[in-house]
């Protein structure tokens, strides 16, 4: 009785052997492979690379196998082994402006150099159950251009830019250091590079439900899709030796810039101002999300009352993190029975001195 | 973590030690913070920390700062609930087994650490000892302030007349302290605490202790210690002093008085007993020939489940 209790070795051994069996499923059916996963689950790996912080498609796509598509678990997965990487630098800032774009929209500007791209999109889908992937399908080969010459596709928010009418991005601290939030412990305030770190990290429901909580008011900032834009980026890294960047290969991001509400002064002429969003693979609403509260959590800046949760830096950064909050929240599952037993045996005491002194008060009450 | 299969891909104790090109890495960073949490007893030292393979709240902070301060030549041993067969404990100690291969035990004295969750062991802790306690919200103040800044403010200026008033708001409305686990301390005279939610019935062993008692906030990034033979006060107020929980009735399998007793429910017509939640301390006890009126009559020898455990493990 007393051993059953209390668990044990025996039990946790063979819950993993019976999670290993579950994960596996039928044996009758073929088992997934990790490159099925990567190229037909292509979305999945984009949030678990996104928020696990680490760009690695196989290794996303075998976390999202052993976790039996629990993404979150992914998450975590992928995030424990990042952790025991050795990191031997820092790449160059990337030029989202020199992108191999594969998808660009704006919703500012009807047309614009280098057009609208729709690339691979659900936006004008009808959400209709296609029965016909029930079976087997080859699928139809894509519609293609003729390739065009290589030209930088120009960035909408150089476009407003350019008549000054949108906020100066901040120019590169040289020599200033990046924070990175898995190096050194969080503090607030928190710097504009540590937040968007933290956000780039985190849930995407969570900045979601805070980013949609900011249009119903709650931190409203106005905001405009200057533009979505998705693709291939070239990662270079100096290398001290040789004494210029050598690339390092191309990854592929999604990047949201959103024109928001205007700032102005008596001495200075308005101008919009940014959020910004930024994601591995294809990870548009988590871009916008990330861009919406981006610009919320710059309250500060533009002295804008706080009035939102998605204004409040300590709230957001707090709570953003999928797997700081899966872990917080699913360990009330451990044994708590010390602490629980502390209760109870305080909460026994107060009713027995509650009956006690109802019992002595009886009589004065019928008197 | 299913297998027995050696980590050997992996560092010693997982995290990874300073290399040629790394200065500044993972180990030698959290003993950076424990040692200043040592220099400032019951200050909370913001540490970088990392993830770990098992999810934050299972033990994380308690974890990175065992595998800091873990060597080769040292026993280890882990406790949830004080007990070292609940599953995490499990879990834990089969984590450094595999990945640093020290020795592990179940006998508090064999110890030269004991990662614990929840409680403080019931024998007296030596010199020799570490005391790693895994600590879900390091903030005492947490709960009347929500905001960490606020808080390094109140902490920075000794402000502590919020966590007196919570106390004294609990005296008038239940006639005494109504917190039975993590119990707020004072450490040297200076730092409220909070030391972790362990019972009450805990807080005196952490008074002069002779271990070095150390703590790690995995989610919540923060380190903080107790160095060895610091004076540690529950909070309390001269009319109401503090007051250690007592049990009514005796251990039921080795007839101690003066343990912490785990409530077992026997059946559903409202039976309970009554056991050490110290599992090392009941067993020990046995061995000693105690014995409690519900005790079967083959008593499991401590040395029975070490053995029992090695083999599992």
């Amino acid at each position: 009785m007393y051993v059953a209790v209390k668990g044990g070795e025996r039990a946790i051994a063979n819950a993993h052997r019976l999670l290993a069996d579950k994960r596996r499923g039928d044996r009758q059916v073929p088992e997934i492979g990790v490159d099925q996963i990567d190229g037909q689950l292509a979305l999945a790996v984009d949030r678990v690379m996104t928020e696990g912080s680490l760009y690695d498609r196989k290794l996303a796509a075998l976390a999202i196998k052993q976790a039996r598509g629990d993404l979150i678990e992914a998450i975590f997965l992928v995030r424990a082994y990042r952790t025991t990487l050795p990191r031997f630098g820092f790449s160059e800032p990337l030029d989202t402006a020199a992108m191999q774009v594969r998808r660009r929209i704006s919703a500012t500007y009807k047309d614009l150099p280098g057009g609208q791209v729709l690339g691979p999109t659900f936006d004008y889908t009808h959400r209709l159950i296609d029965f016909a992937l029930m079976a087997d399908s080859e699928g139809e080969a894509p519609a293609t251009a003729p390739a065009e010459a290589e030209e930088r596709m120009l960035r909408v928010t150089d476009i407003i830019g350019a008549e000054d009418m949108i906020e100066a991005n901040p120019a590169p601290g040289e020599g200033q250091p990046v924070g990175d939030l898995t190096r050194d412990p969080l503090g607030f305030p928190a710097g504009r590079d540590l937040r968007l770190q933290n956000l780039a990290r985190g849930d995407e429901g969570f900045l979601l439900a805070l980013g949609y909580s900011t249009q119903r008011g709650y931190g409203r900032n106005h905001p405009f899709v200057g533009e979505i834009r998705m693709g291939e980026v070239e990662v270079e890294m100096l290398n001290e030796d040789l004494g210029f960047a050598v690339p390092l290969g191309d990854i592929t991001l999604t990047e949201c810039q959103m024109v928001n509400q205007f700032k102005g002064s008596l001495t200075e002429a308005p101008r919009f101002t940014r959020g910004y969003g930024l994601g591995f693979g294809h990870c548009e609403r988590k871009a916008m999300s990330m861009a919406l509260v981006d610009r919320a959590l710059r309250a500060d800046e533009f002295e804008e009352e706080r009035k939102g949760p998605a204004q409040d830096e300590e709230f957001v950064l707090s709570h953003s993190d999928n797997v700081q909050a899966t872990g917080f929240v699913e360990h009330l599952k451990l044994p708590h029975y010390v602490d629980f037993q502390a209760e109870i045996s305080m909460l026994r005491a107060m009713r027995a001195e509650v009956a006690q002194r109802l019992a002595g008060q009886v009589p004065e009450a019928a008197e | 973590m299913t297998g027995n299969t050696p980590m050997a891909d992996y560092n010693f104790a997982y995290l990874d030690e300073q290399t040629k090109r790394m200065i500044e890495q993972t180990k030698r960073m959290i003993r950076r913070a424990i040692l200043k949490a040592i220099a400032v007893p019951g200050y909370q030292v913001p540490f970088a920390s990392r993830e770990m393979p098992m999810p934050y709240g299972w033990g994380t902070g308690g974890v990175q700062v065992t595998a800091a301060i873990l060597g080769p030549d040292d026993v280890l041993k882990v406790i949830d609930q004080g007990a070292d067969d609940t599953t995490n404990a499990v879990s834990i100690r089969a984590f450094f087994a595999r990945t640093a291969r020290v020795a592990v035990t179940t006998a508090t004295a064999d110890a030269t650490i004991i990662q614990t969750r929840h409680r403080i062991p019931e024998a007296t802790l030596t010199a020799d000892q570490v005391l790693v306690y895994q600590v879900p919200i390091p903030e005492p103040l947490r709960f009347l302030e929500p905001r960490e800044t606020e808080t390094r403010t109140m902490h920075a200026l000794s402000e502590y007349g919020l966590m007196h008033v919570k106390l004294y708001e609990d005296i008038a409305r239940h006639g005494h302290i109504a917190t039975a686990y993590a119990y707020p301390v004072q450490v040297a005279g200076r730092y409220v605490m909070d030391p972790s939610p362990i019972p009450k019935f805990d807080n005196p062993k952490m008074d002069d202790c002779p271990a070095l008692q150390l703590f790690g906030a995995g989610r919540e990034k923060r380190i903080y210690a107790i160095p060895p033979h610091t004076r540690v006060v529950s909070l309390d107020f001269e009319d109401h002093p503090f007051e250690r929980n007592r049990f009514d009735v005796p251990c039921a399998l080795c007839g101690a008085t003066d343990s912490y007793l785990d409530e077992v429910v026997t059946d559903d017509q409202g039976g309970r007993m009554h056991v050490c939640s110290d599992t090392d301390h009941c067993e020990s006890r046995r061995a000693k020939g105690h014995r409690g009126t519900m005790l079967a009559d083959e008593p499991v020898h401590p040395a029975d489940r070490r053995s029992k455990l090695e083999a599992a493990e």
